[in-house]
């Protein structure tokens, strides 16, 4: 077993209102960014988690992003490794 | 009519609902969301509130909770569940309603009365209304944009699965009365079986002329009146 250190981000899927990214584009604007056209909000979650090879590791987490962490209907998500608990935690 | 009220912690509506189910002669029993078993009951309602926080997304927590496992058993051996605003949101994240509640696109949190116009006067939920008949129900919630893909709104629409919608004064579905954003002014959908209803509006919070609205009232005795019949 080893252990690694997992990004999973979730977003909001294209076309969907995004009430949040709206009311940052908005105050970006207002503070004279005036140039920023378009602000999307997702969130980003960091799993540590013990597994067999980084394989498994991320098959994991496809599979708690389809049970948990996503809804498919609203949501998109990418996982990615960032590397493992003890190298990242300095 | 025996009639359990899941509470999940964060449930804010749970006596409102306990209580509405007691006005119309319900023998009616909190269920703590860690119990098990829902075989005694007749009816079961998931209360409004804020489930775990609504962390990660309103519902999706509460849906993993040891109770929803019958919930769910319960919903497909076709008893009645009637889950409001929290509640749907949780049987939406649970997969017995399809499609999700997104952030309302007024960007607000919305807590007003809303006319709703009852679309099918013929379900267990619904028999004690007219259909067209306007209700005067409030809502509270900041998460009832009700969406789905194109195909599930299609099927929804094609198979009357629509039960509320939000409506003006005339009754019609105009932007304006949509507090949410939901499409086609959606507040309340029934499963494809017609035993499982989510809506955002609290018919809870209107069962006393007191606290402005009695409209409320008859969506519970039709719920007593289906079962006296089946």
């Amino acid at each position: 077993m080893s252990q690694y250190r997992l990004e999973v981000r979730v977003k909001p899927r294209p076309g969907l209102l995004d009430p949040q990214g709206k009311a940052i584009h908005h105050s970006l604007n207002s503070l004279g960014w005036e140039g920023v056209n378009d602000v999307r909000v997702g969130k980003a979650i960091y799993i540590d988690i013990d597994a067999e090879s980084a394989d498994a590791a991320l098959e994991a987490a496809d599979a708690m992003c389809r049970k948990l962490l996503a809804n498919p209907v609203t949501e998109d998500f990418e996982v990615s490794m960032v590397g493992t608990p003890e190298k990242t935690d300095s | 009519m025996k009639v359990a009220v899941i509470t999940f912690p964060g449930s804010n509506c749970d006596y409102d609902l306990f209580k509405a189910a007691q006005q119309v002669g319900g023998d009616t029993t909190f269920v703590w969301h860690r119990e098990r078993g829902l075989k005694n009951y007749d009816v079961v309602l998931l209360p409004g509130g804020f489930s775990y926080g609504d962390y990660l997304r309103a519902g999706a927590i509460a849906r993993m909770s040891p109770i929803m496992e019958d919930v769910i058993a319960f919903a497909n051996s076709g008893g009645p569940v009637l889950g409001v605003c929290n509640g749907f949101q949780i049987l939406c994240e649970s997969g017995l309603l399809p499609g999700a509640l997104m952030h309302n696109d007024s960007l607000k949190f919305e807590s007003k009365d809303v006319l709703l116009r009852v679309e099918r006067a013929d379900t267990l939920f619904t028999s004690d209304y007219d259909p067209g008949q306007i209700l005067r129900i409030p809502i509270a919630h900041g998460e009832g944009n009700y969406g789905a893909d194109t195909e599930t709104l299609a099927t929804l629409e094609a198979e009357g699965r629509v039960v509320f919608r939000y409506v003006n004064a005339a009754g019609e579905t105009s932007e304006e009365a949509n507090p949410n954003g939901s499409w086609q002014n959606i507040a309340g959908i029934t499963n494809e079986a017609g035993n499982v209803l989510g809506m955002m509006p609290h018919p809870e919070r209107a069962m006393e002329e007191l606290l402005g609205s009695t409209d409320g009232v008859a969506l519970f005795t039709s719920m007593v009146a289906s079962l006296q019949t089946s």
